[in-house]
C-alpha cells in the first residue's frame, strides 16, 4: 500500500471504503491523460474555441500611475467563459469524464461560479448535472442558481451544518458514494482527496502558462510579485504554477479576513493564528476548527473564499515559505473593487477584489520599473445583489422593490 | 479475551449476533444512558457509540442531523470519553468508539488510545481512514490492543479485502450497499454474491450494516453473516416514541 498524493504534510486521501475502486480509477486515468500529449493539445483547442483562451493581461495603467509604483497587471479568467478561472478546471474534468465513459456528472459550489461552469460543460458533453449548493449561498449568488437551472442542471440547496461550501461539498460526497458507478463528482477547488488537488492545479496551470509569455513579451522581465485570491486555492495554484521556479518572483495568497482577523468572523487559514492541522472532507491540511476538531463558521462577503480548508498544495508552500499569504476585510474588498471600476472600467469578482486589497497596498512600495501581477478569478457582475446591497445604492434599491411589488401583484392576482 | 474472541464466544449460541449504534449526546446523554441499558436487557452483543463530528461524510440524513443536534447541544469529545467508560464499566458486552479521522488526529492519536484502553473500550471504527492513510493509527491499535475494524463495500475488489483483512481487527464491517447510512437496502442475489465473496475473504466474524430496519431483514443475514448492525432505526424510534420503545423494538429482532 502506497503513500501517495502527499505534499509535505498535507494532503492525502481519507475517503470511505466504497470511494476506494473509484479513485483508483481515476488516478490511472489522470495519469493516462497527464501521459498523453494528445489530451492537452484537445484541452487548449477546446479553451480556445468554447472558452476564450489565452486570457488577455491588461496593463492597468491608470491604477498603476494612481498608486506611483509598480506597472500593475491584470491577468483577465473574467474574460473565460461563465466569467472565472473555473471554466478552466472543469472542462478538463469533463475531457476525463469522456474518457472514462460516465454519464453524469456532480458539483459543490459555492460562489455559483463553479456550479455554472460544470451546468455549462454538461451541457455541451451530454451529461446529466447535479449542482449542492448551500442554502446561504443560494441566497447570495440567486442569478447563478437561475443560469445552471436554465442549463439544465439540477440545483439542491444544502440545508445542513453552515449552509456554505463545505456542507455543499459533504453532500456532493454523499451523492457520489450513492452513484460511483455512473458519476463523476467534479471537485471545484484544488482540495479534497487525491488526485483532485494536483488534478485540478493541472488544469489550471494554463493561467501561470499564458502569464509568463505575456509579461515577458509586454514587459520585458519576469514580474516581481504575483498576488491571487485564496479560497481553495485553484486560482492561485493556476497562476503560480509556471512561477515556483522563478525564485525572484514573490507569491502572494490573499484570504478573506471577513470582518476582521480578530472578530472571528473571517475564513484566514493560513494568514492568520486560528487554524490548526486537521482531516476533513478526505484530506489534510489547516483548518479553522475548535480544540475538539468540530469545524468553525467562517465568514466573507465573498462566497468563493468563505471555507475552513485551504489547498494541500498552498499549505505546504505556506509552510515552506515560498508562498506569502496575507488577508483581506470585507471593507478594503469594496474599496478596491469601487476604485478598480472608477479607474480601469473594469468589475472584478468579490473573490478577486481581496487579490486587488493586497497589490494596492503593496504596489507603492515598489519602482515604475517593476511589475506585478493580480490574478483576477472572475468578474464581478455576477455579485450584483452583494455588491448594490454592500454600496447601498439607492436607486438599485428602488429598481428591486418596484420588481418586487410587481411579481406580488401578479402572485396576488393569480391566488385571487 | 479480544474483540474477535467475544464475539465467537458469544457466537456459540447464537444464530446471529446484534450490534446497535447511538450517537453520543443525541438527544442528550441521559436518553443515551436509558437507551444503552434497554438495548443491553434485550440481548444487544455489542454497542458502537458514535463520538459526534461536524462533517459527518458518509453519514446519512438522521444520523447526520443527530451528529449536528448533540454538538449544538454542546457535547464536547472529553464527555463522550468520560461516557464511554462509564458504560463499559457498567454493562458486560464490548463497547466501540466509532468516529472520523479528525476527531482522534486533533485529540492525539496516542492519548485517544490511552483514554480509550482505560475506559475500557473494544474497538474503533473510523470510515475515513484507509488504512494506507493511517500508519501510526495502526500501530498504536496494535500496540494498546484496541481493534481497529475495517470496512467492505460491495464496490471493493477481491484482492482489496483480503488486504483489509490483513489491517482490520475484531471483526469485518460490511456495508450492505452503496451510499451513506440510513436507507433502506434490497437483500436480492447480488446481495448474497457479495456477501459470498466478503465470507471467502476473511475468517474474522461479518457484520452487515446499513439500512437494516427489522426482524425479516435480521432473519435474511442468518447463515450468510454473523451480526446485524442497526444503525438509524433506533435514533427514528427514540425520536417518534422515545427511549422505552428501544427494548421492544431490540427485542423483536431475533
Ligand atoms: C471568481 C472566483 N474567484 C476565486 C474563487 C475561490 O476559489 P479558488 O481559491 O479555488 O480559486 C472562486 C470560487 O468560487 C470564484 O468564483
Amino acid at each position: 500500500m502506497n503513500k501517495t498524493g502527499y505534499f509535505g504534510n498535507w494532503g492525502g486521501s481519507f475517503i470511505p471504503e466504497v470511494l476506494h475502486q473509484t479513485f483508483e480509477d481515476l488516478k490511472e486515468e489522470y495519469q493516462k491523460a497527464k501521459a498523453d500529449p494528445a489530451f492537452w493539445q484537445e484541452y487548449l483547442s477546446l479553451m480556445s474555441t468554447y472558452s476564450c483562451r489565452p486570457t488577455p493581461l491588461t496593463h492597468a495603467e491608470n491604477l498603476s500611475r494612481h498608486f506611483g509604483g509598480a506597472q500593475i497587471y491584470i491577468k483577465r479568467e473574467d474574460l473565460n467563459h461563465t466569467g472565472a478561472h473555473k471554466a478552466n478546471n472543469v472542462i478538463g474534468q469533463g475531457l476525463l469524464v469522456k474518457r472514462m465513459g460516465k454519464k453524469r456528472v456532480i458539483a459543490e459550489t459555492g460562489a455559483g461560479q463553479h456550479g455554472m461552469a460544470t451546468a455549462t460543460m454538461a451541457a455541451r458533453f451530454g451529461f446529466s448535472c447535479t449542482i449542492y449548493m448551500g442554502e446561504v449561498d443560494v441566497q447570495r449568488q440567486r442569478p447563478n442558481v437561475f443560469w445552471m437551472e436554465k442549463m439544465g442542471a439540477t440545483v439542491v440547496p444544502v440545508k445542513d451544518g453552515s449552509r456554505t461550501l463545505k456542507d455543499a461539498i459533504n453532500e456532493a460526497f454523499r451523492d457520489w458514494v450513492t452513484n460511483i458507478d455512473d458519476t463523476h463528482y467534479v471537485f471545484g477547488t484544488a482540495c479534497g482527496p487525491a488526485p483532485f488537488p494536483e488534478m485540478v492545479a493541472w488544469f489550471q496551470s494554463i493561467i501561470g502558462l499564458e502569464a509568463i509569455k505575456q509579461i515577458l513579451a509586454q514587459h520585458g522581465r519576469l514580474p516581481s510579485r504575483i498576488y491571487a485570491c485564496v479560497g481553495g486555492g485553484s486560482n492561485a495554484m493556476g497562476i503560480f504554477g509556471r512561477f515556483f521556479q522563478e525564485k525572484g518572483v514573490e507569491l502572494v495568497g490573499v484570504e478573506a479576513a471577513g470582518r476582521g482577523i480578530s472578530s472571528g468572523m473571517h475564513a484566514t487559514r493560513l494568514s492568520g493564528t486560528d487554524a490548526s492541522p486537521g482531516v476533513a472532507q478526505g484530506y489534510k491540511t489547516m483548518f479553522l476548527q475548535n480544540e475538539d476538531g468540530q469545524m468553525k463558521e467562517t465568514h466573507s462577503v465573498a462566497a468563493g473564499l468563505d471555507y475552513v480548508g485551504v489547498s494541500p498544495i498552498l499549505a505546504d508552500h505556506w509552510e515552506n515559505g515560498r508562498v506569502r499569504f496575507e488577508s483581506a476585510t470585507d471593507d478594503e474588498v469594496m474599496e478596491a473593487l469601487d476604485l478598480t471600476m472608477k479607474m480601469e472600467g473594469i468589475i472584478p469578482a468579490l473573490e478577486s477584489s481581496h487579490a486587488f486589497v493586497q497589490a494596492f497596498k503593496e504596489a507603492p512600495q515598489l519602482s515604475p520599473s517593476e511589475a506585478i501581477i493580480i490574478n483576477m478569478s472572475g468578474r464581478g457582475d455576477k455579485d450584483i445583489f452583494t455588491i448594490a446591497h454592500a454600496f447601498k445604492d439607492p436607486s438599485w434599491k428602488e429598481f428591486i422593490i418596484k420588481r418586487g411589488l410587481e411579481y406580488s401583484k401578479e402572485t396576488l392576482s393569480v391566488v385571487i | 479475551m479480544n474483540l474477535e474472541q467475544q464475539l465467537k464466544e458469544r457466537l456459540k449460541d447464537k444464530e446471529i449476533l446484534l450490534m446497535t449504534h447511538i450517537v453520543l449526546g443525541y438527544p442528550s446523554f441521559t436518553v443515551n444512558r436509558q437507551v444503552i441499558r434497554q438495548m443491553i436487557e434485550n440481548g444487544v452483543d455489542c454497542i458502537e457509540m458514535q463520538l459526534p463530528f461536524s462533517e459527518p461524510m458518509a453519514d446519512g440524513p438522521v444520523i447526520l442531523k443527530a451528529n449536528q443536534d448533540s454538538l449544538a447541544g454542546g457535547t464536547r469529545i472529553a464527555d463522550c470519553l468520560a461516557f464511554g467508560a462509564e458504560m463499559a464499566a457498567a454493562h458486560d458486552i464490548p463497547f466501540l468508539f466509532m468516529t472520523y479521522y479528525n476527531i482522534i488526529f486533533k485529540y492525539g492519536e496516542e492519548p485517544f488510545f490511552a483514554r480509550a484502553k482505560e475506559a475500557g473500550i473494544k474497538g474503533f471504527i473510523v470510515p475515513d481512514l484507509p488504512p494506507e492513510q493511517g500508519e501510526t493509527f495502526f500501530r498504536l491499535a496494535e500496540e494498546f490492543q484496541i481493534a481497529p475494524i475495517l470496512i467492505f463495500a460491495p464496490t471493493s475488489t477481491d484482492e482489496r479485502m483480503r488486504e483489509l483483512d490483513r489491517v482490520g481487527r475484531g471483526f469485518i464491517y460490511c456495508v450492505a450497499r452503496r451510499g451513506v447510512t440510513g436507507k433502506k437496502s434490497e437483500f436480492g442475489a447480488d446481495f448474497s454474491d457479495y456477501l459470498r465473496r466478503c465470507r471467502a475473504a476473511t475468517a474474522k466474524p461479518l457484520a452487515v450494516g446499513f439500512g437494516i430496519q427489522n426482524r425479516d431483514d435480521v432473519q435474511a443475514l442468518i447463515g450468510k453473516a454473523d451480526m446485524a448492525v442497526i444503525g438509524s432505526q433506533t435514533i427514528r424510534l427514540v425520536d417518534a416514541q422515545g427511549p422505552e420503545a428501544v427494548g421492544p423494538f431490540i427485542a423483536g429482532l431475533r
